[in-house]
């Protein structure tokens, strides 16, 4: 029913979000790719001309390359199971009959709130450190030897970290699925005499699983470009580097522009492949 | 859901309930409380919990010796200057693609989705670079702007979401009493609107506030908003454990409050209505 009026008047309507994406898109991408094909050291003599592949190969073979790919997955991997396993559970509890769900609720979802550099500092100086943090007391307390967590568990604590910022995302969105879950079915699964385990693993999970899904993908985006968390806690020492980070490093620290931005368009095909199975998933959704 | 649970299960899961969420919260309680101690009482061994001599005292060091108030100021100006401008660009394009779709709307948003992956790093030095050259790198303008086009997308998703939820026969019998485009928008549409925009920007301003990547990179001493100024206690300041928490009390107060209104919309939000 639409007139070839609004037609047009949705168009003129769209513009200005188009135009701006767009460009934010565009502009930048074709500068990355421009400085990845040239020797730019901006503090150095500048723009010392066109390199061909020399920085992709360079980035790739530079002796931080595979272990900044090894961290990257390291953490990813660890976050992604941490948060979806627990969360899982979590959200399986929260959906239980209980007294003061709400406040419960609130508690849970409280971390994702937290600017990351407030998270970061709090665990790394009040939780973390050898001599004053927390955990130290408690682990004196059981008579065992603090850790240095920053030096001798460097990825540990950063999964730590991370995990607890990113769990109640993945806990919300699980519980919401949960919610969903027609309970018509499971009292008929339970009058059927299915057990709970039963019930979980073939009416449950199967219905859970597209929440989780998106939790993974989504999640995985985020994840893979976490800054704040090590800029503030390792600053990237003791083998906590990530790609995102080695590219921050050649970039802003070392001013090695070439070189960052052939790592720059690595990291934005890593994020593509990612995307597009999220955006199968989201784009099946919009069908309905 | 009408199953009948017996009030023991229902004890136990409470229990169990309340003893993981306090765990989960208790870092942030923890640093709530510690904002209250004097440094020496702040190390103590063993750690006090609520037996120690209450003190406001952090926070009026923090203020004094930080210029907090600037920081506060700029983290207000960004995430609220940021999200209206983009709740602005936003409408009325999604507006125009819930309620006069065409065969391009899906792609035109999946490719806006598609904006929103692009890795920051990726675009660092352009960025940065632009920005010099603009002359705007440390200002509230730029970090505007950037914190604009970052979230444009969840803003015309989250908006786009919304708008679709308002039955078409509405606007139908509008037209036919034969209000315009114009006076549709405003008269119609918009209030009923309101509580879908209204999440769409506390969500969108929750998310401003807490950026992490383009504020600390962005910024040196003017425009530094609230994530800097906590990135600043990094070390050795961070060892004076009551000021640091003093400093994190006061930069996450505000956002977990407005974050606790925003649960429902949270999900919808972030899964780009995927999970609803």
């Amino acid at each position: 029913m639409a007139t070839q009026h609004s037609r047009s008047a949705a168009r003129f309507m769209m513009a200005p979000a188009v135009v701006l994406l767009l460009g934010w898109m565009l502009v930048p991408l074709t500068m990355t790719l421009y400085f990845s094909f040239k020797k730019y050291l901006p503090l150095r003599g500048g723009d010392l001309g066109w390199v061909g592949f020399d920085n992709y190969v360079r980035f790739v073979s530079s002796s931080s390359f595979w272990p900044s790919v090894q961290t990257t997955l390291v953490i990813v991997g660890g976050v992604l199971a941490i948060t979806l396993v627990l969360g899982t559970l979590l959200a399986l509890l929260l959906d239980q009959p209980m007294w003061g769900q709400g406040i419960v609720r609130i508690l849970v979802i409280a971390p994702f709130f937290v600017m990351p550099t407030v998270s970061a500092l709090i665990w790394k100086n009040m939780f973390m450190d050898p001599n004053y943090g927390l955990f130290s007391y408690l682990w004196e307390f059981f008579g065992a030897e603090p850790i240095q967590w920053m030096s001798q568990a460097s990825l540990t604590s950063i999964i730590i970290i991370v995990s607890w910022q990113w769990l109640p995302f993945a806990t919300l969105i699980l519980l919401t699925a949960i919610q969903s879950l027609d309970s018509e079915q499971l009292e008929a699964s339970e009058m059927d005499g299915a057990t709970t385990i039963k019930r979980f693993w073939h009416i449950i999970l199967p219905h859970l699983s597209r929440a989780m899904t998106v939790v993974l993908l989504i999640q995985t985006i985020f994840l893979l470009s976490i800054f704040a968390e090590i800029f503030v806690t390792t600053g990237g020492a003791f083998g906590s580097k990530t790609l995102t980070y080695l590219i921050f490093q050649r970039v802003l620290e070392s001013q090695n522009v070439g070189l960052g931005s052939a790592g720059g368009v690595y990291a934005i095909i890593l994020a593509n492949i990612v995307a597009i199975f999220l955006m199968r998933i989201v784009g099946k959704n919009l069908d309905k | 859901m009408a199953r009948a649970v017996t009030t023991q299960r229902k004890a136990f899961n409470t229990l169990l309930a309340w003893g993981i969420g306090l765990g989960i919260f208790f870092p942030i309680l923890w640093t709530i409380l510690t904002s209250f101690k004097t440094e020496g009482q702040a190390i103590a061994d063993p750690p006090l919990f609520l037996m120690f001599d209450w003190t406001l005292e952090n926070y009026a060091v923090v203020q004094e010796r930080s210029d907090y108030m600037k920081f506060l100021t700029n983290s207000v100006v960004i995430a609220g200057g940021s999200t209206l401008l983009g709740i602005l660009i936003a409408i009325p394009a999604a507006w125009s693609m819930a309620f006069v779709p065409s065969k391009r709307t899906k792609d035109i948003l999946l490719w806006m989705l598609s904006t929103k992956m692009l890795p920051a790093v990726g675009v660092l030095y352009p960025i940065y670079l632009l920005f010099i050259e603009l002359g705007i790198l440390d200002t509230r303008t730029g970090l505007v702007v950037v914190l604009m086009l970052i979230n444009l997308p969840i803003i015309v998703w989250m908006l786009y979401t919304y708008f679709r939820e308002i039955p078409s026969e509405i606007l139908e019998a509008a037209r036919m009493d034969g209000a315009s485009l114009k006076s549709e928008i405003l008269y119609v549409l918009t209030p009923m609107a309101i509580p879908g925009i209204a999440s769409t920007i506390l969500l969108n301003f929750i998310l401003a506030w807490n950026e992490a990547f383009w504020t600390l990179n962005l910024t040196a001493a003017k425009a530094a908003p609230l994530t800097a100024f906590i990135a600043s206690y990094s070390s050795p300041e961070g060892l004076f454990y009551a000021k640091l928490s003093a400093a994190s009390t006061m930069a996450i107060a505000p956002i977990l409050i407005l974050g606790w209104f925003s649960q429902k919309q949270l999900v919808r939000g972030l899964t780009f209505g995927a999970v609803k």
